[in-house]
C-alpha cells in the first residue's frame, strides 16, 4: 500500500516546528529506512502515518485514506507501528494474549487470527514464551513481543521505530529476517534507524531527515556516498562504505559482498 | 588496591533459579575506561547494578563474594553512601527521568539538590555539564518532550553533573545518532583522562576499540575473556560465542580466508583496517 505525503508541516503545542514541509511518496511494497540526527523529526513523521499525530498543514494519504478524516482505530488495519520503547505498547498478562490482541480487534476470523499469531511468534522466536508475562522478559525479548504483536495484525504497512536499539548480533539478525519476510510478502516497510550498517544491509531506499526537512532521498548507494551532506544530520556512512572510500574504491560499497568484489578489483589491477 | 574489586561475586535475583552473575572477578584501576560486551542476557546490566550498589541493596536477592568500590564494601555500606561515589546511567533513559521536574535544566540539577549542593554552586555546574554534552539548547524544554537520543544525553548529563568517582553506563548511546555517539564517547574518554573511572556496557565495537582501555566479555553471567580491545574484539572465541563484531573485523576475517588480508591480526577500527589493506 502506498503512502503519499504532501507538504506536511507539524508544530508541537510548545511551538516547536518539528516538520517543516515534507513531501514524499512511498510506493506499495517499498522498504525504506529513515535516518538523521536526534530531534530531526523522524518519529514525529512516522506518527502521522497511523494518525497518532495530525498535520498542522499538508496531508498524509494511506492508500486512499486521508489521515485527517480517518480514525486511528481504522488506520490500524492498514498501518502497524512498533514503538521505539516496547514498554509504551505492552499491557497484556502474557505474550500469547498480547500478540493476539491486534488481530482479534481487527475482526479476523478465529482461524485466521490463530494462524497470524502462530506465524508472528515463529518469526520472532517467541513460540516457547506464550505463557510468560512480557515484563518478566528482558528488554530484548520485550522488543520481540512488541514486534510480534504488530506483525500479527498483517497490515499492508509496517513501521519500525529503531528496532535494533540495545539488541545483540543474534537479535539484530532475527529482526533483519522479519523484515526480509515482510518484503517477500509485499508489505511496505518504513524503519527509523541509527544503525547505519543495519540500514545498508537491509534497505534499498534511504531518506535522511534534518531539522524537519528531507535532506536526502534516494538509492542507498547514492546516499551513503555523500558523507559530507550526511554529516549535516549527524550520520556517518556505513563502516564498509567508509573503508572503501579510504582505500580509493571507485564505487560506493555498502556490504561485505560489494566490498570484497571491489577489493579484488583493485588488487588484480596492481 | 584496585578502585573496583569484585571477588568471586555470584548473584541471584529474588525468585529466580539461575544466578545472573557467577564467580565474577574483576579489578579496575582508578581512571580506567573499561567496556563490557556480551550478548543479551549475559549479565551486563546486572554487573552495572552491582557496581552501582543496586544489587543487592535495591533488588535484594542472594549475593556472595566481595564487592568493593572506591573504598566502600557493599556488605557494609548503604545505598545513600554509594550514590555519592557512583553514578549510573540506565539503559532506558525514560526510566531515569525523575518526573518531578518541568525543564531539562531542573532535571539535571535534581541530583545536586538532593545531595545538598549550595544553590550558587549548582547553577554553574549544571551549565558546565550541559555544555560538555552539547545540550545547552534544550535547557528550557520538558524532559518528556525530547527525542530518545536527546533524552539519553539528558540522562547522561544528570549523572556527569554529580562528578561521581565511578561512572557506570548501560548502553548510553543506544538511541543516539552516529556522530552524536562518537562525540559522547569522546566526552567519556575525556572524563576518564581526568581521573574518573568508567565502566560502560556497549554493542558498538568500533567506538569501544577507539576509546576504551580494556574490554571485558561476559557470557551467561561469567567472564569469558578480558584484555586489550583489539585482542578481545577480534578473537575467535568471541566470534564462536555469538558476540557482535565490527564490520571491519567480520569482513576482514572473510578477506583473510580469501588471501586478501596479509596481516596476522584482524582490525576493529577504520584506521586499523585502512593500514592493513593498504600495504
Amino acid at each position: 500500500m502506498k503512502i503519499e505525503i504532501n507538504d506536511l508541516r507539524f508544530t508541537y503545542p510548545t511551538g516547536l516546528e518539528a516538520l517543516q514541509g515534507i513531501s514524499l511518496t512511498i510506493e506499495s511494497g517499498e522498504q525504506v529506512a529513515i535516518v538523521g540526527q536526534n530531534g530531526a523529526g523522524k518519529t514525529t513523521l512516522v506518527r502521522h502515518f497511523n494518525g497518532l499525530l495530525q498535520p498542522t498543514a499538508g496531508s498524509v494519504l494511506i492508500g486512499d485514506w486521508d489521515t485527517k478524516i480517518t480514525s486511528v482505530a481504522k488506520l490500524a488495519s492498514r498501518v502497524g507501528y512498533v514503538f521505539q520503547n516496547p514498554d509504551e505498547q505492552l499491557f497484556s498478562k502474557d505474550v500469547g494474549t498480547e500478540v493476539k490482541f491486534g488481530p482479534r480487534n481487527l475482526g479476523y476470523s478465529k482461524d485466521k487470527t490463530d494462524e497470524l499469531v502462530k506465524r508472528a511468534l515463529t518469526l520472532t522466536e517467541l513460540s516457547d514464551k506464550t505463557e510468560t508475562n512480557p515484563y518478566d522478559l528482558s528488554p530484548t525479548w520485550r522488543k520481540m513481543v512488541a514486534l510480534a504483536s504488530v506483525i500479527s495484525m498483517d497490515t499492508p504497512i509496517v513501521i519500525f521505530d529503531e528496532p535494533t536499539t540495545g539488541q545483540d548480533a543474534l537479535s539484530i539478525a532475527r529482526i533483519a529476517h522479519v523484515i526480509a519476510e515482510l518484503r517477500r510478502e509485499g508489505k511496505t516497510v518504513v524503519t527509523i534507524t541509527h544503525d547505519i550498517d543495519f540500514c545498508a544491509e537491509n534497505f534499498e531506499r534511504v531518506i535522511a531527515l534534518s531539522e524537519g526537512r528531507i535532506l536526502l532521498d534516494g538509492v542507498a548507494a547514492n546516499i551513503f556516498g555523500q558523507d559530507e551532506v550526511l554529516a549535516q544530520t549527524y550520520v556517518d556512512p556505513p563502516q564498509l562504505t567508509r573503508l572503501g572510500k579510504k582505500l580509493g574504491f571507485k564505487e560506493t560499497v555498502r556490504n561485505q559482498e560489494e566490498f570484497l568484489t571491489s577489493l579484488r578489483g583493485t588488487s588484480d589491477s596492481e | 588496591m584496585a578502585f573496583i574489586n569484585l571477588n568471586n561475586v555470584t548473584y541471584k535475583y529474588p525468585l529466580t533459579k539461575t544466578p545472573a552473575l557467577q564467580n565474577i572477578n574483576l579489578q579496575v584501576n582508578e581512571g580506567e575506561f573499561v567496556a563490557i560486551v556480551g550478548p543479551n542476557g549475559a549479565g551486563k546490566s546486572t554487573l552495572c547494578y552491582t557496581l552501582a550498589g543496586f544489587v543487592p541493596h535495591f533488588f535484594k536477592g542472594e549475593i556472595s563474594g566481595t564487592v568493593e568500590v572506591a573504598g566502600m564494601d557493599s556488605s557494609k555500606s548503604t545505598l545513600d553512601e554509594w550514590v555519592l561515589n557512583v553514578g549510573l546511567a540506565f539503559q532506558n533513559p525514560f526510566n531515569q527521568i525523575s518526573g518531578a521536574k518541568y525543564t531539562v535544566f531542573e532535571e539535571i540539577a535534581f541530583g545536586l539538590e538532593n545531595t545538598g549542593v549550595p544553590r550558587n554552586e549548582m547553577k554553574p555546574r549544571v551549565e558546565e555539564a550541559m555544555k560538555l554534552t552539547d545540550i545547552s539548547n534544550l535547557a528550557d524544554r520538558s524532559p518528556y518532550s525530547l527525542s530518545g537520543g536527546q533524552q539519553q544525553r539528558v540522562a547522561l548529563t544528570s549523572i556527569l553533573v554529580m562528578r561521581p568517582k565511578l561512572l557506570v553506563l548501560d548502553e548510553p548511546t543506544s538511541q543516539m545518532d552516529p556522530i552524536g555517539t562518537r562525540e559522547v564517547f569522546g566526552v567519556i574518554r575525556k572524563m576518564a583522562e581526568g581521573g574518573m573511572t568508567v565502566v560502560m556496557v556497549e554493542h558498538k565495537m568500533e567506538w569501544i576499540a577507539n576509546f576504551a582501555d580494556r574490554v571485558v566479555a561476559l557470557k551467561d553471567g561469567q567472564v569469558l575473556m578480558e584484555g586489550k580491545p583489539n585482542e578481545v574484539l577480534t578473537s575467535e572465541l568471541l566470534a564462536e560465542n555469538g558476540f557482535g563484531v565490527s564490520r571491519y573485523t567480520s569482513t576482514t576475517r572473510e578477506a583473510k580466508k580469501q588471501g586478501l588480508w596479509k596481516k596476522e591480526n584482524l582490525p576493529v577500527t577504520l584506521d586499523e583496517a585502512v593500514e592493513g589493506f593498504k600495504k
